[in-house]
């Protein structure tokens, strides 16, 4: 048995192609100025990666504090800061863009046969008002930080704090037209872009994935913007829209954020759903199992997302009816979730499995976002919600879907796609090595937040009660596991620019139409406008292609 | 953004020198990415419908606000839209109109080669913008003249006592509960809101239209290639649309018979 379906070229004959989207043009301007989307997501991935560290470096301080019970490494208010700008970074500039902006602009247009976006100084605007917003986001925590949590709660947020919650709140508009760009491009590229032959179910679910996210990015977004600029007039002006005294009502706030912001986990996660598709048909060598059914619960997560909002709002005095139907809605959510984990696993079943890093990043993804979405459940039983609410069982629930679900994902989907990027192969070892110690650090740093917060532990607190810190100090060790796991595929990724083996074309023998072209790709992607003769994962076809190779060589 | 325009033409299979053909085949303004004329007109066209689909969510949320209040304040946002001038926002409505009826005939004018008929049209359209956004500066003044603007000064005197007020007399305003008065400042936040809102939207396109008018002089729009100016058009109705909306919604309140 080959433990492993990867085929690399001849290393003493192989070289990268000359010509290709990074060697095409020199310089900075040629950078700064390109309407490219493989250039724009290698932007993206650069700034994103840079955006993950200060996100990461505040986790990490938030996790030092609470390793003992007094309040004793930082100030409550800094703290209070801290984790504020944890999640807003965290948020609106890693977890959101992450998979969308990077891997889904590189991959969408080659996926489906294009040469690029069909708005490619839209793709190239939505990066300089990422950076913009970013930059924003930086000054504000440089001159003195903001301490609402990434929620902007009124009254907290338009009455009781001075600290810079406009600029913050400017901030997050500005990402927020990023991201409605990237999410309005790849609905445009998607219905009118694609290569003759590639219908709607030839697509690979990875841009199915996107399509449904850039849905939840259109609609809901732009509620976001208005609740922020809403924020702003009362916090300067005192309009009273979200002011009791006034006559207004503070919980409007909260369905017009959480209407946003519910979407939000989903269009973190659809993108990451998106990718484990991918990984988890070429590496079982079978086509993902109910194409259909998956396809179409990416769009059911996207409609249902809409109409469960309110389940952040079980104790804040919302109608005991609105309970129950949001309740009941919330649970119908896990269904379409359920048919992509299920559908997954029957990929798998009598598949040909190898165990290469982003099939283990996918078998990590499944896993934890298990374990996330059905403690999510939990949290939508209106009963239970009242009870663990607001404590550390949200805390790990939610990390469990973003960090343990998406970052997987996206973990997985960079080293699947690092040698088509970059035309070189990451080294195996050690990666299979940091994913084994991302999943080990991540649920020994989370795994006992459910049960801190099971006991009671309230989250946002610097200082705790002394018989938690036996599980925060696990928590905390674990965290150092998972900054090690997150640093060693920094390191090895760059330096196989430079010294992984060559790729060539199709490393993991994959079906996409991207494996069929060069790597890394010319800047039009395709010689020749390609034409889409086969469904979407078919491997009797790549077959079928390479004994024609073959054939025509000899 | 150069990029490959060259290459992008030869990706077609043709294996002669691309510029060959001349424009004949390639009009200058086909982007490379794109197969040919029609494409890349429907592409732009679905992604300007998307992106007024995010105004409609933008605007979605104000008007889930207004919803919500005027239910709850019904009587305050009668007596609030009582303060409205409904003469300037008639005019308004029917300038407003008149320009999307000038955008139109801008597109058409684009669409059927008539430059001079597009610089009259876009150069009309942007008087008519600017008069709208004139009246609005006069209805805004009396708002604050009579501290009818939310915020620290604020004041219920129209409302408590009607008499005192030119307006409310005349709209046989009853004096009404401080409790209720009071809710008059959520009525004029969701007015300063909205009309704020549409008021940017329309200096947005106001900007636009300055740009496109000297574009238009230079001949950019009336040689087939219309896309720019036929999404604009779509952006100036959409916003024309929303005050369609607003008026009746902010001033109209309860002037219907019964």
């Amino acid at each position: 048995m080959s433990s492993t379906i990867v085929s690399l070229p001849d290393q003493s004959t192989a070289r990268i192609p000359k010509v290709n989207f990074i060697t095409k043009e020199n310089g900075l301007l040629s950078w700064l100025l390109t309407g490219d989307h493989k250039r724009i997501a290698t932007l993206y991935m650069i700034s994103i990666t840079f955006f993950f560290f200060i996100g990461g470096a505040l986790a990490g301080l938030i996790r030092l504090e609470l390793l003992t019970p007094q309040a004793d490494l930082m100030a409550t208010d800094t703290y209070n800061k801290v984790f504020t700008m944890h999640g807003v970074i965290m948020i609106f500039f890693f977890l959101v863009p992450s998979v969308p902006a990077t891997l889904g602009n590189f991959l969408i247009p080659i996926m489906i046969g294009a040469k690029d976006l069909a708005l490619p100084k839209i793709n190239l605007l939505s990066w300089y008002l990422y950076i913009a917003a970013g930059m924003l986001a930086i000054y504000t925590m440089a001159t003195g930080g903001v301490d609402t949590g990434w929620t902007f709660t009124t009254p907290l947020s338009t009455h009781y704090v001075n600290t810079n919650v406009l600029t913050t709140g400017l901030a997050v508009f500005i990402a927020g037209f990023s991201s409605i760009f990237t999410g309005l491009n790849f609905i445009v590229t998607i219905h009118k872009m694609r290569c003759p032959g590639m219908t709607w179910f030839r697509m690979p679910l990875f841009c199915w994935a996107h399509y449904a996210a850039s849905i939840l990015m259109v609609l809901g977004t732009p509620v976001l913007a208005i609740t922020i600029v809403l924020v702003a007039l009362e916090r300067t002006i005192g309009i009273g829209v979200f002011d009791p005294t006034k006559g207004g009502d503070p919980i409007l706030f909260q369905h017009l954020f959480w209407f946003y912001s519910h979407p939000a986990v989903y269009i973190m996660i659809l993108p990451g759903m998106g990718v484990i598709s991918e990984t988890i048909s070429t590496f079982s060598r079978k086509r993902v199992f109910g194409y259909t059914a998956v396809a179409f619960s990416s769009v059911a997560i996207a409609v249902f997302g809409f109409f469960v909002w309110a389940h952040h709002m079980f104790i804040m005095g919302i109608s005991n009816y609105s309970m129950l139907v949001f309740s009941l809605l919330t649970m119908l959510v896990a269904v379409p979730s359920a048919i992509k984990i299920f559908n997954w696993t029957f990929t798998m079943y009598k598949g040909s499995i190898t165990f290469e890093t982003p099939m283990l990043y996918t078998f990590g993804f499944m896993g934890l976002f298990t374990i996330g979405g059905l403690t999510g459940v939990f949290l939508g039983a209106a009963g239970t919600d009242i009870h663990l609410t607001e404590t550390y069982f949200i805390v790990a629930h939610f990390h469990f879907v973003m960090v343990g679900g998406m970052l997987m994902a996206f973990l997985a989907g960079i080293h699947f796609w690092w040698p088509k990027m970059t035309g070189r192969m990451y080294p195996e070892k050690i990666s299979q090595l940091a994913a084994v110690v991302t999943f080990i650090g991540f649920n020994l740093t989370f795994f006992p937040q459910f049960i801190l917060g099971t006991l009671g532990m309230p989250r946002r607190y610097a200082a705790y009660p002394p018989e938690f810190q036996v599980l925060n100090v696990f928590s905390t060790a674990g965290a150092t596991i998972l900054g090690v796991g997150y640093l060693l595929p920094i390191l090895y990724l760059t330096w196989s620019l430079k010294y992984g083996e060559i790729a060539g074309n199709n490393p993991w023998q994959a079906t996409g139409l991207e494996w069929q072209i060069q790597s890394p790709p010319l800047t039009e992607n395709f010689a020749a406008t390609p034409i889409m003769d086969h469904e979407a994962y078919d491997y009797e076809w790549l077959e079928h292609q390479k004994a024609k190779e073959v054939a025509s060589v000899g | 953004m150069s990029d490959s325009t060259a290459i992008g033409h030869g990706a077609h299979a043709a294996p002669v020198d691309p510029h060959a053909g001349g424009h004949a085949e390639h009009p200058p303004y086909l982007r490379h990415h794109f197969e040919n004329v029609e494409q890349q007109a429907d592409a732009a066209g679905f992604a300007m419908w998307l992106f007024l689909l995010t105004e409609v969510m933008f605007f979605g949320g104000l008007f889930t606000a207004y919803l919500i209040y005027r239910n709850w304040y019904y009587p305050a946002f009668v007596a609030g839209s009582h303060q409205l001038n409904i003469f300037w926002g008639t005019l308004n409505t029917a300038v407003l109109i008149t320009s999307s009826f000038t955008m139109a005939m801008g597109v058409w004018c684009a669409e059927t080669h008539k430059k001079k008929g597009l610089v009259l049209c876009l150069i009309l359209t942007f008087i008519l913008g600017l008069g709208f956004l004139g009246i609005k500066t006069i209805e805004y003044s009396e708002k604050i003249e009579k501290h009818h603007v939310p915020g620290f000064h604020y004041s219920l005197q129209s409302f408590l006592d009607p008499d005192s007020d030119a307006e409310a007399k005349a709209a046989g305003d009853k004096p009404m509960a401080l409790d209720m008065a009071r809710h008059t400042e959520v009525y004029f936040s969701l007015y300063f809101a909205m009309t704020g809102m549409h008021a940017l939207h329309m200096i947005i396109g106001i900007a636009i239209l300055g740009f496109m008018i000297f574009r238009a002089q230079a001949g950019a729009y009336t040689l087939g290639h219309v896309t720019f100016v036929e999404n604009f058009g779509l952006y100036w109705h959409f916003v024309d649309i929303i005050w369609i909306f607003l008026f009746p919604l902010l001033y109209l309140i309860s002037r219907h018979p019964n």
